[in-house]
C-alpha cells in the first residue's frame, strides 16, 4: 500500500445521512472476484439521477467526498471502500463512520476523517458556494482545512501510522508468530475444529 | 477488577499486547463465503502464504446460489465464477467447505451455529456484517472486511481496537405474539443506526433469558443495525441445553470440562458498562419499519410519522427521503399499507422455531391474491428438520413457495429480487434501498408479522387473523 500523508482536492458535497454500503455499492455488483475495477457500482442506484451530486460537471475529478453522520453502515463489504478508490476518491468526511467500513477505508488506503456535525456542515456550504474550493486532509497535524477554514478530525493512532507508512498488516502480525503458536498451545483441547 | 462478558472473552485471546498498538486476539472460529473471500485468497496467492489454521475455518455458499435448481448448474454466469472461485480456493488451501447440494450447506451464522462449532467465550470471525448472530452463545463474534479475512486466513489472528461496552437490558414478560425480532427492532429504533458505534452490547434481563437460543441468536444478529461491533447474551442452561450433543460441541469428559468454563462467563454483579440502555418488554409490540434504515421503525399498530416530527434535521431529512423512496403518506396506519411479495428467511430468521411460528399462523389459511410469499429454510438441515415436520406442505397448501437454502432475497444477490418499485414484508435484517433489488421497498418484520401480512395481504398480526 503506498502510503498518505496528505490529500489536497475538490470535493463533493454528499449531503445525505446514514449512507449505508448497499448504497455506496449494491450486491450486483459484489459478484466479482477481483480487488479493483468497482467504480462503475459506487452509488449506482442514485447515479441514474442526473441531478446526483456526482453527476454535477463541477464534481468531477473530486477526490474528497464529505458525507452526513453514519455514513459506510451496514454490510461489511469491503468493496464500498474499493469502489470509491477506483473512483478517484482518497478521503471521506463524516461526523459519524460504521465501525467495519472506518476499519476497511484504513486497510484500502482510504482516509476515513471523522469530524463533528458543524464542520461538515461548513465545508458543504463552501463547497456548494464554489465548487472549486480544495479540501486538505493532513493526517500529519489530523485537520481538515478549506478556504481558509479548518476543522481537527479524529482518527487512531494505529491506522493513522498504518496509512502513513503504508503498512501491510500482515506483515506485521507474522513478525509475532511465535506468540501466536505460544498462544495455540494453551488453548484447550476441547475446543471446536472444522476438520 | 469487575469486567464484564465481553472484557473476559477478550482478554483470554489477546495473543499480543503492547502500548500504543491494538491487541493481537485470537480467533478461535473463522467462517467464509464465495463474496468476500475472493480477493483475499488471491492475496495470500500473490504473497505465497498458506492458511495457518484451515482446521478452524469453514466455508460455505450461500450468498449468490439460487433457490431453485441447485441440481443445476447456477445460471448466472457471474454467480456461478464467484461460487466457483471458493471452490478452487478451499480446495487449494485445504479449507472445509460446504457447497451447494450438501446437507450442511446454508446460510454461514445458521450452520456455525447448529453444527454446534459456536460456541461461549469463542472469538468468532466472518467477512459478513451478520456474524453478531453468534454471540447469542456468548461469543465475541464481528463481521470484518476482507482485508481482514486476509488477515485471519494467514495469521489467525486479528488487531482489534479496544471497544466499549453497553448493557441492552429487557426486563419483564414479551406478550403473546411479540418476538425476539420485534425486541430488536424496537431497540433499534431507540439506539438509532449509529448508536451502537464502537460498543460490544450484552443483551440481559429477564426477557433475554427467557428466550430460546434461536430467538437470542435473532437479537444478536442484528446488532450491527445499531452500529454495534457485536451483541452477546451470557451462556446459560438453555445454551448448555442447545449444545448438547451437537456433532462439533464437546463430548463425554470434554462436556463437563467445557460446561464448566462456561458457567464463568458473565459479567461480574459489580462490572459497569460505558452505556446502558433499558427496556421494559411488557411495553413492546409487533414492530416494522417504514423507512430504509432498521431504525426507522414503528409499532405495528402505528402510522407513518411525520417528518417535521423529528427533532434533528438530519433524521427529518433522511425521513422525508425515506418516504420519497417508499412511496408512503405520512400519517398512514402501518396496517393499510399493501404489500407484493413476503420474504421469510436469512440469518436474522430463517430458523427452524421462525418456520414454525409462521407455519402455526398460515396452517388452514391462504395467502392472498396478488401477494407472493417465499419460504427460504435458513439452511439445508433447516430445510430437511422442517419437511420432517410437514411444515412445507403447510406453506405450499397456503399457495407459498418453498424454496431451498440461502440468503436469497435478503440482498437479492440471486435471482430472488423484488422488482422497482414493488414493496415487501421481509423477515430480514436491512430495509436499505434497493437492498432486495434495485427500486425495491422493505418492510422488516417478525415471521409472525410476516405470515399475517401474507394473509392479509396489508401489514398484519396474526391478531389480525379472523378464526379458522
Amino acid at each position: 500500500m503506498e502510503p498518505v500523508t496528505t490529500h489536497r482536492g475538490r470535493a463533493v458535497a454528499l449531503r445525505r445521512s446514514n449512507v449505508d454500503t448497499d448504497q455506496i455499492i449494491p450486491a450486483v455488483y459484489l459478484k466479482r472476484v477481483t480487488r479493483t475495477g468497482f467504480e462503475d457500482g459506487l452509488f449506482a442506484a442514485w447515479r441514474t439521477d442526473p441531478d446526483f451530486v456526482l453527476n454535477r460537471p463541477e464534481s468531477a475529478g473530486a477526490t474528497v467526498l464529505v458525507a452526513g453522520p453514519d455514513f459506510g453502515t451496514g454490510s461489511s463489504r469491503e468493496h464500498a471502500v474499493w469502489a470509491l478508490r477506483d473512483y478517484g476518491f482518497r478521503a471521506v468526511v463524516s461526523p459519524r463512520f460504521g465501525d467495519i467500513f472506518r476499519g476497511n477505508a484504513g486497510k484500502g488506503g482510504l482516509v476515513a476523517a471523522q469530524v463533528e456535525v458543524s464542520d461538515v456542515e461548513r465545508i458543504w456550504d463552501a463547497v456548494d458556494a464554489d465548487p472549486a474550493t480544495e479540501v486538505t486532509v493532513d493526517l500529519v497535524s489530523r485537520t481538515v482545512s478549506w478556504g481558509g477554514q479548518q476543522a481537527p478530525f479524529d482518527i487512531d493512532d494505529y491506522t493513522r501510522w498504518r496509512l502513513m507508512e503504508g503498512l501491510d498488516d500482515v506483515d506485521l502480525t507474522l513478525r509475532h508468530s511465535d506468540l501466536v503458536a505460544e498462544f495455540e498451545s494453551d488453548r484447550p483441547g476441547w475446543m471446536p475444529t472444522t476438520a | 477488577m469487575a469486567t464484564t462478558l465481553a472484557q473476559k472473552v477478550w482478554d483470554s485471546h489477546v495473543v499480543r499486547r503492547a502500548p500504543g498498538e491494538p491487541d493481537l486476539l485470537y480467533i478461535d472460529l473463522h467462517l467464509v463465503h464465495e463474496v468476500t473471500s475472493p480477493q483475499a485468497f488471491d492475496g495470500l496467492r500473490v504473497a505465497g502464504r498458506t492458511v495457518r489454521r484451515p482446521d478452524l475455518t469453514l466455508a460455505t455458499e450461500d450468498h449468490n446460489v439460487p433457490t431453485l435448481d441447485i441440481d443445476k448448474p447456477i445460471a448466472d454466469l457471474v454467480s456461478r465464477t464467484q461460487v466457483d472461485a471458493l471452490r478452487h480456493n478451499c480446495t487449494e488451501f485445504g479449507v472445509p467447505l460446504y457447497s451447494l447440494g450438501d446437507a450442511e450447506q446454508g446460510i454461514v451464522h445458521v450452520v456455525g451455529p447448529q453444527l454446534g462449532l459456536t460456541q461461549p467465550g469463542m472469538t468468532v470471525v466472518c467477512g459478513d456484517s451478520h456474524t453478531s448472530t453468534h454471540g447469542a452463545f456468548g461469543a465475541l463474534a464481528f463481521g470484518i472486511g476482507t482485508s481482514e479475512v486476509e488477515h485471519v486466513l494467514a495469521t489467525q489472528t486479528l488487531p482489534k481496537e479496544p471497544f466499549r461496552t453497553m448493557a441492552v437490558t429487557v426486563e419483564g414478560e414479551l406478550a403473546t405474539g411479540v418476538t425476539a425480532k420485534d425486541v430488536i427492532l424496537a431497540v433499534i429504533a431507540q439506539i438509532g443506526t449509529g448508536g451502537g458505534q464502537g460498543y460490544v452490547i450484552e443483551y440481559r434481563g429477564s426477557a433475554i433469558e427467557a428466550m430460546s437460543m434461536e430467538a437470542r441468536m435473532t437479537v444478536c444478529n442484528m446488532s450491527i443495525e445499531a452500529g454495534a461491533r457485536a451483541g452477546m447474551v451470557a451462556p446459560d442452561e438453555t445454551t448448555f441445553a442447545y449444545l448438547h450433543g451437537k456433532p462439533r460441541a464437546p463430548h463425554g469428559a470434554d462436556w463437563d470440562d467445557a460446561v464448566a468454563a462456561w458457567r464463568r462467563l458473565r459479567s461480574d454483579d459489580d462490572a459497569t458498562f460505558d452505556h446502558e440502555v433499558v427496556l421494559d418488554a411488557a411495553a413492546i409490540t409487533p414492530y416494522v419499519t417504514w423507512g430504509t434504515n432498521p431504525a426507522q421503525g414503528a409499532p405495528l399498530s402505528g402510522s407513518v410519522p411525520d417528518p417535521s416530527s423529528f427533532v434533528l434535521d438530519s433524521d427529518r431529512a433522511a425521513a422525508e427521503r425515506a418516504l420519497d423512496y417508499m412511496g408512503l403518506k405520512a400519517g398512514t396506519p402501518l396496517r393499510e399499507i399493501a404489500v407484493d411479495t413476503v420474504f421469510l428467511g436469512s440469518c436474522t430468521n430463517g430458523r427452524i422455531e421462525d418456520l414454525r411460528a409462521a407455519a402455526e399462523v398460515i396452517q388452514g389459511r391462504r395467502v392472498a391474491d396478488g401477494v407472493r410469499m417465499l419460504v427460504v429454510p435458513g439452511s439445508a438441515r433447516v430445510r430437511l428438520a422442517a419437511e420432517g415436520e410437514g411444515l412445507d406442505v403447510i406453506f405450499k397448501e397456503a399457495g407459498a413457495e418453498w424454496r431451498n437454502a440461502g440468503c436469497s432475497m435478503c440482498l437479492g444477490m440471486n435471482p430472488d429480487q423484488l422488482a422497482p418499485g414493488e414493496r415487501s414484508a421481509s423477515t430480514s435484517n436491512r430495509n436499505f434501498e434497493g437492498r432486495q433489488g434495485k427500486g425495491g421497498r422493505t418492510h422488516l418484520v417478525s415471521p409472525l408479522v410476516a405470515a399475517a401480512t401474507a394473509v392479509v395481504g396489508r401489514l398484519a398480526s396474526p391478531a389480525d387473523l379472523t378464526e379458522v
